[in-house]
Order: structure tokens, then sequence, then C-alpha cells
């Protein structure tokens, strides 16, 4: 199961990141997680939401270079370990981590989202090592 | 089809009339106007020395400076009650350069215009939309009369608002569209941006652009954003000469026809003054040699091209110049290297994933000069390995084309600024004395 993350592209200056989250608000859009990564000049903002489709949509039609990515929300038990259990499996099988960032959802099992080079191969991969993957749907 | 019959006089009925026509020209000078008498005594040569159309390098220069210094009416060469019509360029820098015309000249004026666009596949059948600014401009004047002349149905809609614009279009059928190329690609991004198809919901089918450089990598821009059938041709002039339709490019695009039977062109080495052979570049300079109001004598036009005397495809026998290359004026001087803004644009274009909009800053830093180039971003990514790829390919192609390292900067789409009239893409910051 993927999950689909809106990835927005935002020039480092002052005021762009607030103007992508009037955006979304403006459409009734909840945001679950976020990461922004950033380089000197500009960064991705990626976003896992209730409402990913009406908000790239909103995104693109306020101006803003977006587009949807699907990804994986990964569920890892709070206990040392876990993430590496997942990462060995990636690896075992020539799969790469493209990102990955925490979800900030609370509950009692953890966790994260992964975008992997191959994702149709990542999907069966997961099911093969009984690794739950999660949608939004799941979180809401 | 093609207007008038002195497009396609042979090589010697054209040198016969420009002759004649250029020593009347001189001679009415001399006699009518004191400042080009003195200039014209100072080099020593007087209107008889003018035997051959070579005797034109013997005449002295004019520049912008010389319109400014016998501001306003100096250089007119008739009594002010001939004058039926002024205009003015923007005057940006100082005082505005201002032109008289006759309602002889204003006559001559349309038959160049008319002329230009039936180069670019005009008739009587379009609905053509003006969208250059009406007022001091000559841009949107010239263009009204002479498609009005040649039978076309003349919507002076002017520049801004954009979605009326469209409107028209829409209602209208507008067929034939005049605007700068920068305006010609909004009006396309707004149309989409209001659910509007440009190739399918309009029905533009003749571009004529004017105002800035249209460079090969603009013209497809347009074609993408208008349609491949589109027939769009370039045409050129300035207020000082007359507005547009000194020269248009017909559909064979290969340079702009020059209307010769009306102005002389020369190409001169901008540093030495020097006149160049036929086929080299350099600025172009004309000569007026059918005007009554404000007959310039070798204007220096700061423009660089160079010229074709080889017969045209179309049927026209008139010289055609080079679609421009620049202007000398706008060219930077960055790190000691000549830079053209079209050089840049060039480049812009041809890198898929970014939009046609851009905008070019040079700073200093400490005793270098640094060039930035702002790009918008056409593509949608979730991968910082394209941008880098982007960037470093823009950056590579503009190394090899300028031979200069620039700082590309990916903007979202639409933060660049968008014009209606000529597009200011150039910011230089540097503080040059």
């Amino acid at each position: 199961m993927t999950a689909k993350q809106i990835s927005v592209f935002i020039e480092n200056r002052k005021g762009r990141l607030g103007a992508v989250l009037d955006v979304l608000k403006e459409n009734d859009v909840n945001i679950l997680s976020l990461s922004l990564a950033d380089t000197a000049e500009y960064g991705i903002l990626r976003i896992i939401s209730n409402k990913a489709e009406e908000g790239k949509k909103a995104l693109s039609s306020a101006g803003f270079s977006s587009m949807l990515t699907d990804v994986f929300i990964v569920q890892a038990p709070h206990t040392p370990g876990a993430l590496q259990n997942i990462l060995r499996v990636i690896s075992a099988e020539e799969l790469n981590v493209e990102y990955m960032y925490g979800l900030s959802v609370a509950s009692e099992e953890g966790s994260i989202v992964v975008k992997t080079s191959d994702t149709e191969r990542a999907e069966e991969i997961f099911k093969k090592y009984g690794i739950v993957t999660l949608t939004e749907e799941n979180l809401l | 089809m093609i207007w008038s019959k002195e497009e396609t006089f042979s090589r010697e009925e054209m040198e016969a009339l420009q002759l004649s026509r250029l020593q009347e020209t001189v001679a009415r000078v001399y006699d009518k106007v004191p400042y080009y008498r003195a200039k014209m005594d100072e080099k020593g040569v007087k209107p008889q020395d003018i035997k051959t159309l070579k005797d034109l390098a013997k005449l002295p220069f004019t520049t912008k400076q010389d319109m400014r210094d016998t501001y306003p009416f100096g250089l007119f060469a008739v009594p002010q009650d001939k004058i039926v019509r002024i205009h003015a360029s923007s005057g940006t820098t100082g005082k505005p350069t201002v032109v008289g015309y006759t309602q002889a000249d204003l006559e001559t004026w349309t038959d160049c215009v008319s002329r230009i666009a039936c180069m670019g596949g005009a008739s009587e059948k379009d609905v053509a939309q003006i969208c250059f600014g009406y007022g001091m401009f000559t841009g949107a004047l010239g263009l009204h009369y002479g498609l009005e002349k040649i039978g076309a149905a003349i919507v002076p809609s002017s520049t801004g608002n954009s979605e009326k614009q469209l409107m028209y279009m829409q209602d209208f059928k507008t067929s034939l569209l005049v605007a700068t190329p920068s305006y010609a690609l909004r009006l396309a991004e707004v149309a989409r941006q209001n659910g509007i198809e440009p190739q399918t919901d309009l029905h533009i089918k003749i571009a004529l652009v004017g105002s800035e450089l249209l460079t090969d990598a603009m013209r497809e821009e347009m074609h993408l954003a208008w349609g491949r059938d589109v027939k769009i041709t370039s045409n050129y002039g300035m207020s000082e000469l007359m507005g547009p339709g000194v020269s248009g490019e017909c559909l064979e695009h290969c340079g702009m026809h020059i209307n010769e039977d009306y102005f002389i062109p020369e190409i001169i080495d901008s540093a030495t003054g020097e006149v160049l052979p036929a086929g080299e570049k350099g600025e172009l300079v004309i000569t007026c040699i059918k005007k009554e109001g404000l007959p310039l004598i070798r204007y220096r036009t700061k423009d660089i091209t160079r010229l074709f005397y080889e017969p045209c495809a179309c049927g026209r026998t008139t010289v055609r110049m080079e679609n421009l290359s620049g202007r000398s004026d706008d060219m930077l001087k960055i790190r000691g290297v000549n830079v053209f803004p079209g050089q840049i644009e060039e480049v812009v274009l041809s890198v898929e994933e970014l939009g046609p909009h851009y905008e070019i800053i040079v700073e200093r830093e400490g005793y270098t000069d640094k060039l930035t180039v702002r790009v918008e971003l056409n593509k949608e990514t979730d991968s910082f390995a394209e941008l880098q790829r982007i960037e470093a390919t823009t950056r590579n192609k503009l190394k090899v084309v300028l031979g200069l390292d620039a700082k590309i900067r990916l903007e979202s789409p639409n933060t660049l600024q968008r014009f209606e009239g000529k597009a200011k893409r150039i910011k230089d910051l540097r503080n040059t004395k």
C-alpha cells in the first residue's frame, strides 16, 4: 500500500513556506506529516495529508510547482533496531532509499515515510517480509 | 501578397530612385534645418557633393544625443503648421525623443506598415487585435493604420487586462495578433490559467511581433504556445525613423525586408564609424529619404545586424536585415566579456524544464562581476538530483555560449515579472560610473 505525498518546490525566500501553508489551509487540507529539505537556494517541501489530490491541485493553480509522489508509510514498533530491520530488507533486495522522514502521528507503533528507488518492487518486498505499510486513511 | 511595386524593383531601379530621393532630402535638410547645415559645414560637405549612393558616407551621423540637443522640434524640416502628428519615445534616460509627421509622412508610414503586414501574411480577411500600448509610442498607431489600409478589421485593445483581451479574441474571432513576443506568450499563459486553450479555443493564425528581439528560441516558444501553424513574423522600426515599418520579415523567415525606397541602410563599425562591406555584422545606420517632417540623415540605430542583398524566394528584391542579435545599448560587459541578453535567452529557452521568462542580474562582488540568471521551473519534480541536473545543464550551456560562469536561480512558475510592453529583463546592479 502506498500513500500519496505532495512535493512542492519552494525558493528560500521569506514567506514562501507560509504561502504554501496558506493555500493548504484555505482548501482544508490537513497536514499529517512533513519534511523540508533545502539547499542554499531552494527546498522541496514534502507533505502527507488527508487530501493529497485536492492539495496538489490547489497548489498548482496558486502557481506552485508541485507534484504527487507514491511513498510508503511503514510501520515500525517503538523498539531499538526496528528501523534498522526495515532498512536491512530494503538493502538486501538492492533497493535504495531516496529519502525518509518520521511521521508525527502519535500511536503505539511509530511510522516513517519512505521513498524507495522502485516503488513496485518495494511493495512486493514489504509484503513478502511482513512489513506493515499504511495509507493516509489509517492515520486519520 | 506583395503590397507595392517598389518591393520588386531591380537593383538599378531601386538605386536610381534612392539616389534622387537622397539628393533631394540632403538639399532640403541643408536648406531648412540649421542644425544639419552646421554639421555638414563642419564636415565640409555640401548637398551637391552627393553624386552617387557611396557619397552617403561623407555625411555626418545623427545620434539620439542630437535629438536631445535639439529637443523638441529642432530637427524638423517643415514649418510647425505642416506637422499633423507628434509622437515621442519613452525617454527612460533623460528627455524623450520627439518626432513629427506631416500628412504625407503619415501616408508613407501607413504604406510601410501595409507592406510588412502583407509580408507576414495579413489580408483584408483578418481581424487584427493590436496589443501595443496606444499613446505616444508609435507601435500601436503604426500597425493600426497599416493594417486598416489593407482592409483588416482593427481591434484597438491596447495593452493590459489580459482577461478582457482574451474575451475579445474569443468573441471577435481575432485572427491576427500584434504584440511583443513576451506579451504574446503571457496572453497564452493567462488563457490557459482561465481554461482557454489558445490553439483550439482561439483563432490566431498570424502574429506580427515587434518592439523586442524575436530570437529563434522565442519563436519556438510562441509556436508551442499558439500552435505550429501560426505565422509568426517580426518587424522592425523605431520612432525616430518612423515607427514600425522600416523592415519586416516575410514568410520565408530569412531576415527582414527593408523598405529601401524610403530608408537607405548602411552597416558601420560602431567604434570607428567606418562603413562595412555587405554581409558583415555591425551597427545599422538608416537614412530617411522620403520624409518631410523629420528626415534623419545617417541615424545610428545602435542595433547590431547585417544585410543580405540576394533575392528572396518570396519575390521581393529589397535588401534584408538579419533578425537582430542585440542592441549595442543592451550589451552587457561582464568580466570583460560582451554579453547580449538574446544569447542568454536562447540558452534558457533551449532547456526544456525551464519556462520562457527570465531575468538577468549583474552584480559586483569585490572586484568581480557576478552574473545570475533567474528562471522559472517548468517541470514538476520531487527530486533534488533532477533540480541540480537542470541547473547544471543550464549553467554549462551558458558557459559554452558566453564563456562565463553564471549562477542559475530556479523560481516557481509565475514568479518573475510579466511585461505588456517591452520586456525589461536586465538588472545591472553594478556601480559603474
